[in-house]
């Protein structure tokens, strides 16, 4: 009989063992009541910088487009360039001279002056290999001002950039975190570490890092242009969707951003808000002009009419998507042209063209990835995409590989490995794209991203002008011509604009997405 | 005992050199490199070939892997790409929270499978053994990551009893309670197959010895039925178990890696995940030549433990 009581005790014991554990979950007060006007925010991953000239990601551009300024903005809603830390800016008839006018008794958070001296350090850091702080980098972004021949500081509140040659997103990069000005007292106090020690002039001072747990800024009450709206913002990396989803849903979060498609239905209700922003974001696929069928325009047309893009976006990506119409994202509103509309879903005039070309059934490799930088759901995508060719007699064989390795694939080049590749990119200037990968000096072994070999003289001719010319309305006309023709030309097949999107539970007041990826929380508060 | 001990981590040695060699040659062989990976859409050849001399990488392989090794044995581990700090501090920090997830598992699990694998050798085939050995197989089967994801939904999300990731509380944590609370559920979902193992093996060990002559002579002495189980037959058994508990530790670091993604728990499995798709090689390589040297260190404890329990086996 002892081996009974023996057995009742054991479990007695593990169940009373169960309680206390169970009990101390239950019974344990909520510890951590945030204090009042602080904001936490699920994000995507630790990050890995906040110097700004250091950074790369999206993920730590979040953090430090609320640390610093540039010397230019964009206008909120907008990727129209206004100004910021300068209040004026001259361009020189040439375009090779921007004189900065800046503003008067701004400092950094760490008490030191903002001046033009602050500027030209910020870019020679950056920019010159013996500057004395170039071994705080690298710079991966730097190539954004290659451009830029010489920085120099007149007098403490004139800045003067003289370029190479004339460049017209020169104002758009500096509008982005790798323009932002730093403070150099901190860098040179921090050396390697500015990264974790950040000094800017931005609406929030940076606060506390704490590692694989949570990124801190503090209200900046002397911001020149307005104190923000909360005390504090707490940034949370949580890398996997769902438990950012539960952490949301939970309460242990006020904001979170990249809600994955199939969890949003979860926070369509009165205790969450839903906010979204078309952005200047591309998903395309690249077309092999050079070899295989795709070298026949009316194959790469053909394609292009046979994939059903409102059904993608719709229902592999669940509307956190738009149709494409062409090569330039709707966001840039100023350089757009209206009459480029996306191909219509008509998979009898795909087969039309197919026949005229004399090939009916043409054999496709597909590159696809797993992941990636703004590349959406690629997988589903990518066979979602197959199934549409194959309807109209294509002959798809994907071929899928992890991003990093893709990339590899991809930039080099797709001759004599594939026809067709996914690629998605997020720019802040109309030109950056087309000029990376649309133009014949833009082939691969040139340097470029033109994996696909187009070659237009005029899309060529029509993108040099644009990049040279600093009259906005001359560049929109120029852009909205080239769109016209690369469109025809359909050296693409143009898929979706992503619309970056985020939840915010009822309490959160003030959120909006811009068009530039960049998350400003000036005016957000809870109530 | 002194010279087997030393014996034994002398012949690690070489091993963790192997290690070394493997995870530097893995992770130079795959494809993509850190600077493809920083620069993403913009890795243009020539971007990435200046990016890559930045971060030293244009050197030869060979070259590259004396300078990481005779750094490494200075304690010099290199600064982590992707999280711009030095890899050993990443490591260090990380490790902690990973054993001590790890470590609470594996007191769950050596807790309860001994205990539940002593009462189902006891009460063979009885109501006890049977249960035990449903909750067993259901626990070997459900993949660890999944129950995770089921115990956030239930305790964090529905009931709000405990929170759902991370180790701390952002604001006014960093207490005992605090961690315990965001302990339980990790703990337990990463316990949860390791303990069926162990409660498995435990049952066969014990029914074993069981079955053994002393056994019969202890309970013809007049020893209890407690004594006998807890004392005669759970020590004899132990020499089995151990070894297993040995294997556990490993299978939970490992394990480690899922949960530690599910529940954002800031340890070294989800830093590895991270620095691979990051091609962080140094952090990488710093990090699996810790972890492997670690692993082997626990299976010389555990091979030690063991002789100290079963003098036969010394050497």
């Amino acid at each position: 009989m002892r081996p009974q009581r023996l057995t009742r005790r054991a479990v007695l014991l593990s169940s009373a063992t169960a309680l206390i554990v169970a009990a101390t979950g239950l019974r344990a007060p909520v510890l951590a009541q945030t204090p009042p006007g602080v904001l936490i925010l699920g994000q995507v991953a630790e990050p890995k910088t906040l110097d700004p000239q250091a950074a790369t990601a999206a993920n730590d551009f979040r953090i430090s487009v609320n640390v610093f300024d540039g010397l230019v903005r964009f206008r909120d809603g907008t990727l129209e360039v206004e100004p910021a830390l300068a209040h004026s800016y001259d361009i020189s008839g040439d375009g090779k001279t921007y004189t900065f006018h800046l503003r008067e008794g701004i400092k950094f958070h760490d008490g030191s002056d903002f001046n033009a001296e602050a500027v030209k350090f910020t870019f020679e850091r950056m920019l010159k290999k013996d500057h004395p702080y170039a071994d705080t980098g690298p710079f991966p972004l730097a190539f954004f001002f290659s451009s830029v021949a010489s920085v120099e500081a007149p007098d403490a509140l004139t800045a003067v950039f003289t370029l190479t040659e004339p460049y017209a997103p020169f104002l758009a990069n500096l509008a982005t975190p790798t323009g932002y000005i730093v403070s150099p007292a901190a860098v040179a106090q921090h050396g390697a570490d500015f990264g974790r020690n950040p000094s800017g002039t931005g609406p929030f001072k940076f606060a506390e890092w704490r590692a694989n747990e949570m990124v801190a800024i503090e209200k900046n009450p002397d911001y020149w242009d307005g104190a923000p709206a909360s005390e504090a913002i707490v940034f949370r990396p949580i890398t996997d969707a769902n438990t950012r989803t539960a952490e949301m849903l939970a309460g242990g979060l006020d904001i979170m951003v990249e809600v994955p498609p199939v969890t949003l239905s979860q926070f369509r209700n009165d205790q969450y808000t839903i906010v979204e922003a078309a952005g200047a974001h591309l998903w395309f696929l690249i077309l092999n002009c050079k070899d295989g069928a795709f070298a026949d325009k009316r194959v790469r047309q053909a394609a292009n009419y046979a994939v059903n893009k409102e059904a993608l976006v719709n229902n592999v990506l669940e509307g956190t998507a738009t149709v494409a119409a062409g090569p330039t994202p709707a966001a840039f509103n100023w350089a757009v042209n209206p009459d480029v509309t996306p191909y219509p879903y008509d998979p009898e005039k795909a087969r039309a063209l197919l026949a005229e070309a004399g090939t009916p059934n043409p054999k496709i490799t597909f590159f696809v990835t797993e992941g990636g930088s703004g590349m959406l759901d690629p997988v589903a995508m990518g066979t979602a995409i197959q199934a549409d060719l194959a309807a109209v007699g294509f002959d798809v064989t994907i071929q899928t590989y992890e991003w990093n390795t893709f990339l590899d694939q991809v930039n080099p080049g797709l001759s004599g490995k594939a026809d067709m590749a996914e690629m998605a990119w997020m720019t802040n200037d109309p030109d950056t794209l087309p000029y990376l990968a649309l133009r014949a000096e833009a082939f691969p072994d040139k340097g470029g991203f033109n994996s696909g070999y187009y070659a237009n003289p005029e899309v060529d001719e029509l993108l040099n002008r644009a990049r040279v010319s600093t009259d906005q309305a001359e560049r929109a006309e120029l852009y909205k011509k080239m769109q016209v023709i690369v469109h025809d030309d359909a050296p693409w097949l143009f898929v979706a604009n992503w619309k970056q999107n985020a939840v915010a539970t009822a309490a959160v007041k003030g959120l909006v997405l811009q068009p530039s990826f960049l998350l400003t929380l000036k005016n957000v508060s809870k109530a | 005992m002194g010279r087997y001990i030393l014996y034994r981590l002398l012949s690690a040695v070489p091993v963790v050199l192997g290690i070394t060699v493997i995870v530097f040659f893995i992770m130079s062989l795959i494809p993509g490199d850190p600077a493809t990976a920083i620069l993403g859409a913009y890795a243009s050849p020539e971007n990435v070939a200046r990016l890559n001399a930045d971060l030293g990488l244009d050197k030869p392989m060979v070259q590259r892997y004396f300078i990481w090794l005779g750094n490494m044995l200075t304690g010099d581990f290199g600064r982590s790409f992707s999280l711009n700090r030095p890899v050993l501090d990443e490591i260090l920090e990380r490790f902690s929270a990973t054993l001590i997830l790890a470590g609470v598992s594996l007191l769950i699990c050596a807790v309860l499978g001994i205990v539940a694998g002593v009462v189902s050798a006891a009460r063979q085939y009885g109501l006890a053994d049977k249960a035990i050995t449903l909750a067993v197989l259901v626990g070997i089967s459900i993949p660890s990551f999944f129950l995770g994801m089921l115990l956030i939904l239930i305790f964090a999300v529905q009931l709000r009893w405990l929170p759902v990731s991370g180790m701390y509380e952002v604001y006014g944590g960093r207490t005992l309670v605090d961690l315990l609370r965001h302990i339980i559920l990790p703990a337990t979902a990463l316990a949860a197959v390791a303990t069926g193992v162990v409660a498995r093996l435990s049952r066969g060990a014990m029914l074993e010895v069981l079955r053994q002559d002393y056994i019969r002579t202890a309970r013809a002495k007049g020893v209890s039925e407690t004594g006998v189980i807890w004392r005669h037959a759970l020590r004899a058994a132990m020499v089995s178990i151990i070894p297993v508990l040995g294997i556990q530790a490993g299978f939970v670091l490992s394990g480690a890696v899922y949960i530690e993604v599910v529940f954002q728990w800031p340890g070294v499995g989800r830093m590895l995940v991270d620095a691979i798709l990051k091609r962080d090689l140094l952090l990488v390589q710093g990090g699996v030549t810790f972890v492997a040297a670690c692993y082997v260190l626990f299976n010389i404890i555990v091979d030690v433990a063991q002789s100290l329990i079963d003098p036969r086996i010394k050497a």
